[in-house]
C-alpha cells in the first residue's frame, strides 16, 4: 500500500506542499512576531517587587519589571551542564545601580508580588526609575505626604512639561534662527573677502547686523533662563527605591509617572496610545535608546519625497524613449538587458557610486564654485541629503524603467495609430492616449520604488544618513529643504540603535517597535500599490482585452 | 476676411503643434539618452577609479647637476619638498644645497679632531633624521638633521638645520682607535642600541643606553646600561640592527649571515647562522647592497647580479624563529650599488652600477618602475620623505633629481587573490587588514577572504533557499487550488518588500542567541519535519472518504501548516534532553570542546537562514511563474496518458519550466551575493577563509559597508574598495545576464508562455 503510494510519488507532493507552508509560516511568522515585539513595548507593565535571597542566608527586594526570561549555563563540558531558569529584570535607576537590569535565578525568588503603590518614572537621563513616592517637596518648601502627594507629584510634572515646552521651543527654533543668522553672516563676510569687496561699509554693516543678532540672542538666552530656573524650583519627589533608600528626584528630570499596579484596564490603555503617539513624535534621547523617532520618520519621509520627484520624470523618460522613438536595433536590445541587470546590481555598488561620484566628484566640485565662503568646511561635498535621494534614485531607476516600459508595452498599436489617423501628432498620442492608459504600471513601479527606497539601508550608510542629526532637513530657516544636511532613516536607526548601541538589552524594545513602523510603512506601500493597480486596470480594462 | 484670420490662426496651431511634437522628440531622445548615459557612466566610473591601482610609477628627471661640495658622499637626504638636499661627506663635512640647482646652501664641518674623517653612518630614524656616524677614531657621533618648514608671505622656505641632541661629545666604541667600518643601532622607547664594527676585524661592539630625560627641559642624556662584545666567524661587511631592537644582522659579502637575538640587552645571545647566497650552478654570488625596509623587519639584500632578496624571520608553533628568504626580485641586470627605502610604505629603490633605477614594492611583488637615471654607475641613492621623488650620486660625481608619480605601488593580481607571506606571520596566507595605528603598517589587501565569505554567505543561503523556493513554486504553480493561490502567491512575494535590515536585525538579535541556546532543535527540526509530513499524508491518504473530501484537492500545503507547527514545538520540546543526551547538555560547548570545531555566535548558519528567507520569494516568484506557464495541452496529454500529477510533474512540467527554474536560481544567487544588512548584522564580520557553518565571515559588501566611510579620497584603501564594489557588480551582472539569456532563450522556444 504505502509502495504504490510512494511509486505515485504522492509523498513528493506533500513535501512540495511542506515548502509552500514552511514559507507561509516564515512570513507570518516573521511579521506576528515583529508586531507583537513592537507593539508590545508600549503597554504599561506591571512592576513587580521580587524578594530574593542573597545566597547567606538574608533576602534583598528587588523592584522592577520582568524584562524577559532565560536559561544560564552551570558546570561544564565534562561533568555535564545544567539549565538553570533565570529571570531578567528590569530595575533602572542607572545612575544609582550602574546597570538598569539584573538577573535573577527563579529559584532565589522567595515571594513576588505587585503591590499598587509602586511607580516609574520616566527621565530625561538616566532611563527610568521604579520606587515608592514617599513625599513632595514644593517650590516653597512645603512638603506633601500621603494620599496628596501622588496628586501633588502629577500637577508638577504637568507644569514642568508646559516650562519645558517653552524652553525647546526657545533652543530649536528661536535660539537655531539666530546661530543660523550668525552662520550666514560669517559666510556672506567671508564671500565679501573672497570677492575681494570687503569695503570698510560692507564691513560696518555686517558688524551692525551681527550686534543686532547678539542683542536677539542675549534676550533669548536671558528668557531661557529664566525659564530654566523657574523649572528647577519647581520642587522635588522623595522616592523610596528597592535598597530602601530615599532617594530626591527634581522635577525637571523627569517627563512623566505612573502607578501601573493602579491602573484600570481602559487607563493602561489609554496610557499606551499616549505612549505610542510620544514614540512617533518625539525625538531620541540618551544615544537613541529612549525617547521617539520623529526624526528618524522625517528624515525617511523626506529623502523618499525628494527621490520620488527625481526618479519619476527620468524613469518615464527613459521608456518612453526607449519603447517609442528609439528604433529596435540591437543597442536597444543591449541597453535594454542592462537596465535589466542593473535592477539586480546590489544596492552597496551604488551606495559606492554615490559617494564616490556625487559626494566627491560633484559634491566637492559644486564647493568650490559655489560654496567657497564655507570652505574647507564642505557644504555639498560631504553625504547629505540630496545626494542620498539621488542615490536611491539611480538604484530605483531601473524598477520604474521597467514597470512603465512593460505598461507602453500593453498598450495596443491599434490604439496608437488610432489617435495618429485622427490627425494627433506623435506627442499628442503619447501624452492623451498612450501614457494615461500605461498609468497604472507607471504608479506600480514608482510605488514599488518607493517600498525599495524607504527600506534599504546599505547604500545609505555612506552617502548621508547618520545615527542622530542635530537638525531636520527641513526648518522655517531659509532656504527651508537643506538638501545638504544629514538626515536620519528609519532603517538605519535599526541597525545603529541595535547594533551600536551602548545598552542594546535596554534599546531592543525600541528596535523592535522601529522594525514594526518600517513594515507597516513598506506593507502599506506594497498594498496600495496593487490597489492602484487593480482599480486603475479595471478602468482601461476595455483597452486591457 | 473672417476665414483667413480662422485659417491663418488654424495654420499658426499647425505649426504650434509640429513644434510642440519636435521638440518634445528631442527632449525625450536627450532625456533618454542622458539617462542611459548616466548608467554607462556609472560602470565607467568604476574602471576609472580603479585603474590607477594598476598603472606603473611615471619617473621624470628634474635636473642634474655636478655636486657641490667636495670628497665622498656617505649619507644622502632630501627635504619633503624636494627643496634642499644634504651630503654627509667623509671628511667630516655637512653640505645642504638646494636640491633642483646643486646650488650650495650650507656647509659645516662636524666637531671631530683634525684629520679624523668619518668611515660609516646609520640612520637610526628617518622621521626625526636622528643619524649615527662611525668615525676614523673608533668613535660614534650622534646627530640630527632636518628641514624646517616656514611660510613667508605664502611662499614656502625651508630652513635646514643640524644638531646634536644628546651632546658633541662622541662615544668611544672601539677603545683601540680603530676605524669603524660598520654602526648601526635603533632606538626603542627608553632603550638605544649602538653597535659598531671596526675595519677588518670579526668583533662587533654592542653597547645599550638608556635615554635620560631631564626634569625640566626638553634635554635627553644617554646613560650606558651594557656593553660587550660579539665574536664572529666572519670580518662583518654590513651590521644591523633591527626595528623592534631584537636581531642582530652581521652579514659578509659571501652571503654568510650571523644572528644575535639582542631582546636581552645585557645579554646578547648568538642565535642563528645562514647563508643567504646559496651557490645557483657555477656562478658566485655576491651581495654589494643590504639594508632594511621600512619598519625594520625585512631585510633586502642586494647582489652583484643585479638580484635582491628580501628577508625575515619567522616564528614557528615552538617560539623558534627561522629565517626566510620570502621574495626575489631580479629586474635589473647590473650590480646593486645602493638602495632606499620609502618611509610611509614597503617600498624602495634599487641604484645599480648601469645606471638605472628600479622603483619596487616588497609585499605586492611588483616592479613599478625602471629607467635609466645616469650613464655610469650611480654610487648613492636617496628617497624624498613622500617617495614622490629621488636624488642619486653617480660615479663621476654628478647628482641626478628624478620625480616619481607611484601612487599605488601596493596592490598586485598577487596581493589581491594569491597567497602572500607577510611581515610577522609564519607562512603566506590570505589576509585582508587594511588600517592600523602604527605608520610601518604593512596593509593586507586580500579579496581573496572576503570574496570567500561573499560565496560562502551565498552558499548556505542557497542551501537553505533553494530547495524550498523551488519545491514551494512546484507546488504552487501546478498542484495548488486557484484560490488558495491567488492568496498564497502575494502573501510570500510580501516577504521581498520586507527590509533586509529588519531580517538582518532579527537574525542577529534574535536567532543567534537562540540557536547559541537551542541549536540541536534546529537540526532535530530538520529531520523530524519531513517524517511527520511523510506520516500525515500517507495518513490522510488511508483516512475515510468523509474527512478527506471536506478538504478539496490542492489544499494540502494549509493542512500541513499545524502539523509543521506541531513539528517545530516538539523539536523545541526535545532540544533539552538531546542536548543533554548526546552533547553534554550544551552543544555550542560541546563542538568547541570535544568536536574541536569554533563555535561563533554569529555564524553561517544563521546568514544562511536570515539570507535564505530574504531570497526565497525572489526565486519562489520567477519559478511559480514558469511553472505555472506551461501549456495545459502538453500537461493534461501527460495525464491522459496515465502518468500520475507527480510523474507529470517531474517528466514534463519541470524539463519545460528547468531554464526558467536555472535562471531563477542564478537571480537568487545575484542577490544572495549583494546582499549586504544581514551580513553586516547576522556575522561577526571576521575575515576568516573558512567553510564551516558554525564559523563567522565577512563578505565583499559588507567590507565596503564597514570601511568605505572612514577610507581616505583616493587612497589606495579607497580604490581596492571600488574593485571590491566592481568585483560585486560584475559578478551579479555575470549572473544576471546568464539568467536573462537562458530566459530569452525559453521564451523563444516556447513562444506561448
Amino acid at each position: 500500500m504505502l509502495r504504490t503510494w510512494m511509486r505515485e510519488g504522492n509523498h513528493w507532493v506533500w513535501f512540495n506542499a511542506m515548502a509552500v507552508a514552511i514559507s507561509l509560516l516564515a512570513v507570518m511568522g516573521l511579521v506576528s512576531f515583529i508586531v507583537f515585539k513592537g507593539m508590545g513595548h508600549f503597554w504599561p507593565k506591571d512592576i513587580h517587587a521580587y524578594t530574593v535571597q542573597d545566597g547567606q542566608g538574608g533576602t534583598v527586594q528587588l523592584i522592577g519589571e520582568l524584562h524577559r526570561r532565560s536559561d544560564r549555563v552551570e558546570g561544564n563540558i565534562k561533568e555535564g551542564v545544567t539549565q538553570v531558569p533565570q529571570l531578567l529584570v528590569k530595575v533602572g535607576n542607572r545612575d544609582i545601580f550602574g546597570a538598569d537590569f539584573k538577573w535573577v535565578d527563579e529559584q532565589a525568588i522567595t515571594q513576588d508580588v505587585t503591590p499598587k503603590d509602586l511607580i516609574m518614572v520616566e527621565r530625561y537621563e538616566w532611563g527610568n526609575f521604579y520606587g515608592r513616592l514617599r513625599s513632595v517637596t514644593l517650590g516653597d518648601g512645603m512638603t506633601v505626604t500621603g494620599n496628596q502627594a501622588w496628586d501633588a507629584f502629577q500637577q508638577l510634572i504637568a507644569r514642568h512639561t508646559e516650562l519645558h515646552k517653552q524652553i525647546v521651543r526657545i533652543q530649536k527654533h528661536d535660539i537655531g534662527a539666530v546661530n543660523a543668522g550668525v552662520e550666514q553672516l560669517r559666510l556672506d563676510r567671508r564671500r565679501l573677502e573672497l570677492d575681494n569687496k570687503l569695503t570698510e561699509q560692507a564691513n560696518a554693516k555686517l558688524d551692525e547686523k551681527r550686534r543686532q543678532l547678539d542683542n536677539e540672542y542675549q534676550t533669548l538666552l536671558a528668557q531661557m533662563r529664566q525659564l530654566e530656573q523657574t523649572a528647577s524650583a519647581l520642587g522635588k519627589a522623595q522616592i523610596e527605591i528597592m535598597t530602601g533608600d530615599v532617594v530626591s528626584l527634581p522635577i525637571d528630570k523627569i517627563i512623566e509617572s505612573i502607578m501601573p499596579n493602579a491602573m484600570t484596564m481602559t487607563e493602561k490603555l489609554g496610557h499606551y496610545f499616549h505612549r505610542i503617539w510620544l514614540f512617533l513624535s518625539d525625538e531620541p534621547r540618551e544615544a537613541n535608546t529612549e525617547g521617539g523617532i520623529f526624526p528618524a520618520i522625517f528624515g525617511t519621509v523626506t529623502m523618499v519625497f525628494i527621490m520620488t520627484v527625481l526618479v519619476m520624470p527620468f524613469g518615464v523618460i527613459a521608456a518612453v524613449y526607449l519603447r517609442e522613438y528609439a528604433k529596435d536595433g540591437w543597442i536597444t536590445r543591449a541597453v535594454r538587458i542592462s537596465v535589466n541587470n542593473l535592477a539586480g546590481v546590489p544596492s552597496i555598488v551604488y551606495g559606492v557610486f554615490g559617494l564616490g561620484f556625487f559626494v566627491y566628484v560633484l559634491g566637492h566640485n559644486i564647493d568650490q564654485l559655489f560654496y567657497q565662503e564655507a570652505l574647507p568646511a564642505p557644504t555639498f561635498g560631504t553625504p547629505g541629503l540630496l545626494w542620498a535621494a539621488l542615490t536611491l534614485a539611480l538604484l530605483t531607476l531601473p524598477v520604474v524603467i521597467v514597470s512603465t516600459e512593460e505598461g507602453l508595452a500593453r498598450v495596443p498599436r491599434t490604439m496608437r495609430e488610432g489617435s495618429l489617423a485622427l490627425g494627433a501628432t506623435k506627442i499628442e498620442t503619447l501624452w492623451n492616449t498612450v501614457l494615461p492608459i500605461a498609468s497604472p504600471a507607471i504608479m506600480t513601479g514608482l510605488i514599488l520604488a518607493i517600498a525599495r527606497a524607504a527600506g534599504e539601508v546599505a547604500p545609505l550608510m555612506l552617502v548621508g544618513v547618520v545615527k542622530l542629526a542635530p537638525s531636520l532637513p527641513v526648518d522655517a530657516i531659509a532656504p527651508y529643504i537643506h538638501l545638504d544636511r544629514k538626515i536620519m532613516h528609519l532603517g538605519f536607526h535599526i541597525h545603529d540603535v541595535g547594533f551600536q548601541s551602548p545598552n542594546v538589552e535596554a534599546a531592543q524594545p525600541l528596535v523592535y517597535a522601529t522594525a514594526f513602523l518600517l513594515v507597516l510603512i513598506i506593507i502599506a506601500l506594497n498594498i496600495t500599490a496593487i490597489t492602484i493597480r487593480n482599480r486603475l486596470r479595471e478602468r482601461f480594462k476595455s483597452v486591457d482585452n | 476676411m473672417s476665414s483667413t484670420v480662422l485659417q491663418m490662426q488654424s495654420a499658426r496651431r499647425e505649426r504650434m503643434r509640429g513644434y510642440k511634437d519636435s521638440i518634445a522628440k528631442y527632449a525625450i531622445g536627450v532625456g533618454g539618452l542622458a539617462v542611459i548615459g548616466a548608467v554607462l557612466l556609472m560602470m565607467f566610473f568604476f574602471f576609472i577609479q580603479v585603474a590607477p591601482l594598476f598603472s606603473s610609477a611615471t619617473m621624470d628627471k628634474v635636473a642634474s647637476y655636478d655636486r657641490p661640495g667636495a670628497s665622498k658622499t656617505l649619507l644622502l637626504a632630501v627635504d619633503e619638498y624636494k627643496d634642499t638636499a644634504l651630503r654627509i661627506t667623509e671628511d667630516a663635512n655637512v653640505v645642504f644645497f638646494k636640491a633642483k640647482t646643486g646650488e650650495l646652501v650650507e656647509s659645516i664641518k662636524l666637531p671631530v679632531p683634525e684629520g679624523v674623517s668619518v668611515t660609516a653612518y646609520h640612520v637610526l630614524d628617518d622621521a626625526d633624521g636622528q643619524v649615527a656616524l662611525g668615525l676614523s677614531n673608533g668613535q660614534l657621533l650622534l646627530a640630527e638633521y632636518g628641514f624646517a618648514v616656514n611660510y613667508l608671505d605664502g611662499v614656502r622656505q625651508i630652513k635646514p638645520h643640524f644638531s646634536y641632541p644628546l651632546g658633541e661629545e662622541p662615544l668611544v666604541m672601539d677603545a683601540q682607535g680603530r676605524a669603524l667600518a660598520q654602526v648601526s643601532g635603533r632606538a626603542s622607547g627608553e632603550t638605544m642600541v649602538l653597535v659598531g664594527a671596526a675595519k677588518n676585524v670579526p668583533v662587533v661592539e654592542f653597547r645599550a643606553f638608556e635615554l635620560k630625560k631631564a626634569m625640566f627641559s626638553d634635554e635627553v642624556s644617554l646613560e650606558q646600561t651594557s656593553a660587550s662584545q660579539l665574536q664572529l666567524a666572519f670580518v662583518p661587511e654590513w651590521v644591523k640592527v633591527d626595528g623592534m631592537n631584537d636581531w642582530l644582522y652581521a652579514i659578509d659579502s659571501t652571503g654568510d649571515m650571523q644572528v644575535f637575538s639582542i631582546r636581552d640587552v645585557e645579554a646578547p645571545k648568538d642565535y642563528a647562522r645562514i647563508n643567504t647566497l646559496p651557490a645557483e650552478g657555477k656562478e658566485k654570488r655576491k651581495l654589494t647592497s643590504v639594508s632594511f625596509l621600512l619598519g625594520g623587519i625585512s631585510l633586502l639584500l642586494g647582489e652583484e647580479s643585479g638580484k635582491l632578496t628580501q628577508w625575515f624571520p619567522t616564528r614557528d608553533a615552538n617560539n623558534q624563529y627561522t629565517f626566510q628568504a620570502i621574495r626575489g626580485f631580479d629586474e635589473q641586470s647590473a650590480a646593486i650599488t645602493d638602495m632606499a627605502v620609502e618611509q610611509r610604505r614597503k617600498g624602495f629603490v634599487l641604484a645599480d652600477a648601469s645606471g638605472h633605477v628600479g622603483v619596487y614594492h616588497a609585499t605586492a611583488h611588483r616592479v613599478v618602475g625602471l629607467d635609466q637615471v645616469s650613464p655610469t654607475a650611480i654610487t648613492n641613492i636617496a628617497m624624498t620623505p613622500r617617495a614622490d621623488g629621488f636624488l642619486a650620486e653617480d660615479q663621476q660625481g654628478k647628482m641626478h633629481l628624478w620625480n616619481l608619480e607611484n601612487e599605488h605601488p601596493e596592490v598586485s593580481f598577487e596581493v589581491l587573490w594569491q597567497k602572500v607571506w607577510y611581515e610577522g606571520y609564519e607562512k603566506p596566507d590570505y589576509i585582508w587588514q587594511s588600517s592600523s595605528s602604527a605608520s610601518d603598517f604593512e596593509p593586507k589587501y586580500s579579496l581573496a577572504p572576503l570574496a570567500f565569505g561573499t560565496l560562502k554567505a551565498a552558499f548556505y543561503a542557497m542551501l537553505f533557499a533553494v530547495p524550498i523556493a523551488i519545491m514551494a513554486a512546484m507546488f504552487a504553480g501546478f498542484f495548488m487550488a486557484p484560490k488558495m493561490r491567488q492568496a498564497v502567491k502575494p502573501t510570500i512575494e510580501l516577504l521581498e518588500a520586507l527590509p533586509t535590515v529588519i531580517l538582518g536585525f532579527l537574525a542577529g538579535l534574535w536567532l543567534a542567541p537562540y540557536l547559541e541556546k537551542h541549536m540541536p532543535s534546529f537540526f532535530l527540526v530538520l529531520l523530524i519535519m519531513p517524517l511527520m509530513v511523510f506520516l500525515f499524508g500517507y495518513l490522510w491518504s488511508r483516512a475515510p472518504e468523509m474527512i478527506r473530501n471536506r478538504v478539496p484537492d490542492g489544499w494540502q500545503a494549509a493542512l500541513l501548516i499545524p502539523v509543521i507547527l506541531f513539528a517545530v514545538l516538539l523539536a523545541h520540546w526535545l532540544d533539552d534532553p538531546v542536548e543533554q543526551l548526546l552533547f553534554a547538555g550544551d552543544m555550542p560547548m560541546w563542538l568547541t570542546n570535544v568536536a574541536g570545531i569554533d563555535y561563533d555566535q554569529r555564524n553561517a548558519l544563521v546568514v544562511g537562514i536570515a539570507m535564505g528567507l530574504a531570497i526565497i520569494p525572489i526565486i519562489f516568484s520567477i519559478a511559480e511563474d514558469a511553472i505555472y506557464n506551461v501549456p495545459r495541452h502538453q500537461v493534461n496529454g501527460s495525464l491522459a496518458l496515465g502518468a500520475t500529477p507527480w510523474q507529470t510533474m517531474v517528466g514534463v512540467v519541470l524539463p519545460t519550466a528547468s531554464p526558467a527554474l536555472f535562471s531563477a536560481t542564478m537571480i537568487g544567487l545575484g542577490r544572495a551575493v549583494g546582499e549586504t544588512m544581514i551580513v553586516l548584522m547576522a556575522t561577526g564580520n571576521t575575515a576568516v577563509m573558512d567553510i564551516d557553518i558554525f564559523n563567522g565571515l565577512r563578505t565583499l559588501s559588507a567590507n565596503i559597508a564597514v570601511e568605505m566611510p572612514e577610507s581616505e579620497v583616493g587612497s589606495t584603501h579607497y580604490r581596492v574598495l571600488f574593485l571590491a564594489a566592481l568585483v560585486l557588480f560584475m559578478f551579479t551582472f555575470f549572473f544576471n545576464t546568464i539568467a536573462e539569456t537562458v530566459r530569452q532563450r525559453m521564451l523563444k522556444r516556447y513562444g506561448a508562455l
